[in-house]
């Protein structure tokens, strides 16, 4: 298991991600923002049907093709030396740094703390029914989990079969599915912690909803 | 007497002339507020006599100064007045009009729809020693005294087709309807029925309803108002008002305002101004029949005498309804026109029995169509030579004889003979069956493989491109001449390579080949790639759009469309062929003002449809793109939603198909009216459909609304249309709809 304080005192010390923007395909690229420092946004909108800051156009056969930006951030560096040249697909354009959010500090811990079950298939699952009677009552982190314990039901055209959990011992930290949504082969469907680390992440977690300055 | 209640009166006036005349207030409000104010100071002090003779000199001054004022209201001050609090609302007619009634369907919340209110109520008259209890249906908007779930009157589709519901119940017991329009438009939710679609149906189905229906004004928004407004009498508030689009919404369009910003107030006041929405406006227009006075400043609900005049209005319109069309009745007929010159009319003493027969009905439905058809003749500019025009009703003479003796005598008789014919064939044809047997060899005709493989294999679509018209000879769209690449906007998500412009918009007719986005297209393409090469005949081209309203500056705007487009009207009218199959089309146009309709593209739709019934031709709807009616006409638009309907309904009922084909982008009155009631309507995968565009729906409602709302698919799912077709497949698709809907006559019943 890991030092959680660590991780968090290593996320802290760069608090953000850089994001290398490169040409998408080959053409005649044209920057369309100011420079270092230079705030840019996402796509926004109930849908993100709002496209995000238009960060350069690229023009092949008389087509301007616009390149938006699809994280919250601002410019560390722009290529201008490009700028008004034909450049080829994958050329490095400009980097932009994206400042992380609480939610993506939180998740990216988590992340590499705790134990994901992954699904073995796509279809519906739910908690076994003794399971799911003491999630509804008290919650999920009062289960404890060990390796071989029925913990699911597969649904899945109409036949439900069970599934037996198998991993490292330890509470359940969360949940990521509802019995009316069905979920892809591969994604997680709870994870979970070691009882001895329980006190300590829920610490960090909360020190980071507390603590984290969000940088706008 | 109270003293304070009646002070308290007086206060609740002052405020309402306030809130009436907004910012712009005259002097003598200034003064009202300044005497009751000095009346509060001294009323304390003075002795009850003193105090109530200085009351009843107050309630004078406010008499007089409301007259005064009365004549001093511009067209938004009406708009206010309509909208204020203390308005009259349909559950205060229902109290003080009818002598008793019961609502249908709602209990405050608990309904349906609870802005749309049904009532069973009674008119009881007492002639001489015997009384009359005669029942109607009452159905109006209730815009509710700030009682939200209402929505104002703004009215769901569901309570739409409540009322509809209704009308057929009204029919079928044969009593007449009373509608009262209290709304400032519809709810635009495409949600199942619809609001564009239950609309369409209400219009459609009030066109041929059997029994008299009378509606009355106050608020009449658009569409909203027309879904009830269908009628054979329409009365008016005199401090109503009755328009395409609320001031505020022509104001934002007009100065071209971007979402949620406001319009500038004097901007909405000149709106109000231009639309002419008042009742004496519509009254010198002819789309209402009568104005109802109301007392000085509007009704309000302790009007009690108003009530009173408005229960003659309804009874004497009611009367008149029926009078107009039964056998019987020529003296009360005259007396009853002898009492509307009177100012104060009593339609009560006099009886008239409120049932149709079967004939009487036919007549009244057969004068409701005539009524609208003459409606708007003056709106629009028709430009056809004496000649023409003569030779045109010849024409229509020698159509009008053919298909009489094509298609009722000969059928009649032709049929007999045919059925005659084909019994006495199949008979004959057991017969020799039974004595050939013996002779007739076992074996079946050989059908060669090559026919077996046509027949069950399927084609190669990758072997032709979309097209088998000539190129060379077809409509080539301009954007297909530019050396260009265009991107599909699903390449992010689809994967779709850039497309060279010459292919895409010449051989794949707008559509990307890799994801099937439909780009637009223009109009011509459908004329010239869809329609038989060479058979398009445009007829009624001379009628042309115009500016009914003289709308400032508007008359530049369509003369600048009709430069640009090359056409007078953006509904366009022609008689073509596909396949072979004879069709009348009408087509509206979206880059002439957006496809908007007003007189003229309504004039010309109804005479398309009169054409084609007529010749017996079946009638495509197509639509290229609609923005709804063009607002600078005001009411001279709006009337085109019933007056179209009620034409397409005389169409279908005579056997006519009558098919809507919508392409890019189709919202409001149109699709709210004469195109979303025929029975078969498909779109185009371009296209979106819906009542109201998705900027109004956030401006009214306030709801955040999906990217993907209108499109086709959406609307094939919420059973607003019939199917969605591929731009590329259209011709074939159109055939087999004619071939399959039609039937055997291929277009006719």
């Amino acid at each position: 298991m890991q030092d959680v304080k660590a991780i968090l005192e290593e996320i802290k010390a760069s608090p953000y991600e850089e994001v290398a923007i490169l040409a998408p395909h080959a053409g005649k690229v044209q920057f369309k923002v100011a420079g270092e420092g230079t705030k840019v946004y996402a796509p926004s909108g109930t849908w993100r049907e709002k496209p995000g800051t238009l960060l350069a156009t690229l023009e092949r056969e008389r087509n301007p093709r616009p390149i938006t930006c699809t994280r919250k951030g601002e410019v560390q560096s722009v290529n201008t030396q490009l700028d008004g040249t034909f450049v080829e697909a994958g050329t490095p354009l400009m980097v932009l740094r994206h400042f992380f959010t609480k939610e993506e500090v939180t998740q990216a811990i988590l992340k590499k703390v705790l134990f994901l079950f992954p699904a073995p298939e796509r279809a519906k699952y739910l908690f076994a029914p003794e399971v799911d009677k003491k999630v509804k009552v008290s919650g999920c982190q009062s289960i404890k989990v060990k390796d071989g314990m029925d913990l699911f039901i597969v649904s899945r055209m109409k036949r439900e079969k069970p599934l037996a959990y198998n991993g490292p011992e330890g509470i359940l930290y969360a949940v990521y599915f509802s019995y009316d949504q069905n979920v892809d082969a591969g994604q997680p469907l709870v994870s979970v912690c070691p009882e001895n680390q329980m006190d300590m992440i829920r610490d960090v977690v909360n020190r980071v909803q507390s603590d984290w300055e969000e940088r706008e | 007497m109270d003293i304070e209640k009646s002070t308290q009166e007086l206060a609740d006036r002052l405020q309402y002339i306030q809130d009436i005349f907004g910012s712009r207030q005259p002097g003598d409000v200034g003064l009202l507020a300044e005497k009751l104010a000095e009346f509060r100071a001294r009323e304390q002090a003075e002795a009850m006599p003193q105090k109530v003779k200085l009351l009843a000199q107050l309630q004078d001054l406010f008499d007089f100064v409301e007259k005064k004022l009365d004549a001093e209201l511009v067209p938004m001050d009406k708009v206010r007045i309509v909208r204020h609090p203390q308005r009259i609302t349909l559950k205060d007619i229902l109290e003080f009009v009818y002598d008793n009634y019961t609502e249908i369907g709602g209990q405050d919340e608990y309904s349906i729809d609870p802005s749309m209110v049904i009532a069973r109520a009674y008119v009881t008259r007492r002639i001489g020693d015997k009384v009359h209890n005669q029942p109607v249906m009452v159905i109006g908007q209730e815009k509710g005294h700030g009682q939200e779930f209402r929505n104002g009157g703004s009215v769901k589709p569901w309570g739409n087709a409540k009322a509809l519901q209704y009308m057929k119940v009204a029919e079928t017991e044969n009593i007449p309807i009373h509608t009262y329009v209290f709304t400032p438009g519809a709810f635009p939710v495409e949600d199942y029925p619809g609001a564009a679609q239950q609309i369409a149906r209400n219009l459609y189905e009030m066109s041929a309803l059997r029994v008299p229906v009378i509606a009355c004004f106050s608020e009449g928004g658009s569409g909203g108002a027309e879904a009830i407004a269908l009628a054979d009498t329409r009365l008016m508030l005199s401090h109503g008002y009755y328009s395409v689009i609320s001031p505020e919404g022509a104001a934002a369009i007009e100065s071209g305002i971007r979402q949620g910003q406001r319009a500038p107030v004097s901007m909405i006041e000149e709106c109000a101004e231009r639309l002419k929405i008042t009742a004496a406006d519509n009254l010198r227009m002819g789309y209402i029949d009568r104005v109802v006075h109301e007392p000085p400043l509007g009704a309000r609900p302790y009007h009690y005498d108003f009530f009173k005049r408005l229960r003659q209005e309804m009874i004497m319109a009611t009367d008149e309804a029926f009078l107009g069309v039964k056998g019987l009745g020529l003296i009360r007929g005259m007396a009853l026109k002898r009492r509307k010159q009177d100012t104060v009319a009593d339609p009560e003493s006099m009886f008239v029995r409120w049932v149709l027969d079967e004939g009487a009905a036919d007549r009244l439905v057969w004068k409701r169509y005539s009524k609208f058809r003459n409606m708007a003749k003056d709106a629009m500019r028709d430009k056809t030579p004496a000649s023409r025009r003569l030779a045109d009703s010849l024409q229509q003479v020698s159509w009008s004889t053919y298909s009489y003796l094509r298609y009722e005598f000969l059928r009649t008789y032709g049929e007999k003979l045919k059925t005659l014919v084909e019994e006495t064939r199949a008979e004959a044809g057991v017969v020799l069956e039974k004595v050939l047997r013996p002779f007739k060899s076992g074996s079946a005709r050989k059908v060669d493989t090559q026919t077996i493989q046509k027949l069950t294999e399927l084609s190669c679509a990758e072997e032709g491109i979309c097209l088998t018209a000539d190129w060379d000879e077809g409509y080539v769209s301009p954007k297909a001449r530019e050396d260009k690449a265009v991107t599909c906007p699903n390449s992010s998500t689809h994967g779709c390579l850039d497309l060279w412009a010459p292919d895409l918009f010449g051989d794949f007719a707008g559509v990307c080949q890799y994801c099937g986005h439909h780009f637009p297209m223009e109009y011509q393409w459908f004329l010239h790639n869809v329609l038989d090469k060479d058979s398009t005949v445009e007829f009624g081209q001379d009628v042309e759009a115009g500016n009914p309203l003289d709308y400032p500056g508007f008359d530049q705007k369509i003369e600048e469309a009709k430069s640009k487009n090359k056409i007078k009207s953006s509904c366009l009218t022609y008689e073509a062929s596909i396949d072979g199959i004879k069709i009348v089309i009408g087509v509206l146009v979206a880059p002439f003002r957006g496809g908007t309709v007003g007189a003229a593209e309504g004039e010309k739709f109804i005479r398309a449809l009169s054409r084609a019934r007529k010749k017996h031709y079946p009638f495509l709807a197509y639509v290229h793109g609609t923005a709804g009616i063009r607002i600078q006409e005001g009411t001279n638009g709006v009337i085109q939603m019933p007056r179209a309907t009620m034409a397409v309904r005389r169409y279908i009922e005579a056997g006519g198909l009558y098919t809507v084909l919508y392409d890019t982008n189709s919202y409001a009155g149109p699709v709210a009216s004469f195109l979303g009631c025929s029975p078969y309507q498909f779109s185009v995968r371009s296209a979106n459909i819906g009542f109201a565009g998705p900027g109004v729906i956030k401006e009214t409602t306030g709801i955040d609304i999906a990217p993907d709302y209108h499109k086709a698919y959406n609307a094939l799912a919420r059973g607003h249309i019939q199917g969605i077709w591929d731009r590329r497949e259209i011709r074939n698709n159109l055939v087999q709809a004619f071939q399959t809907i039609g039937g055997r006559n291929l277009y006719y019943r």
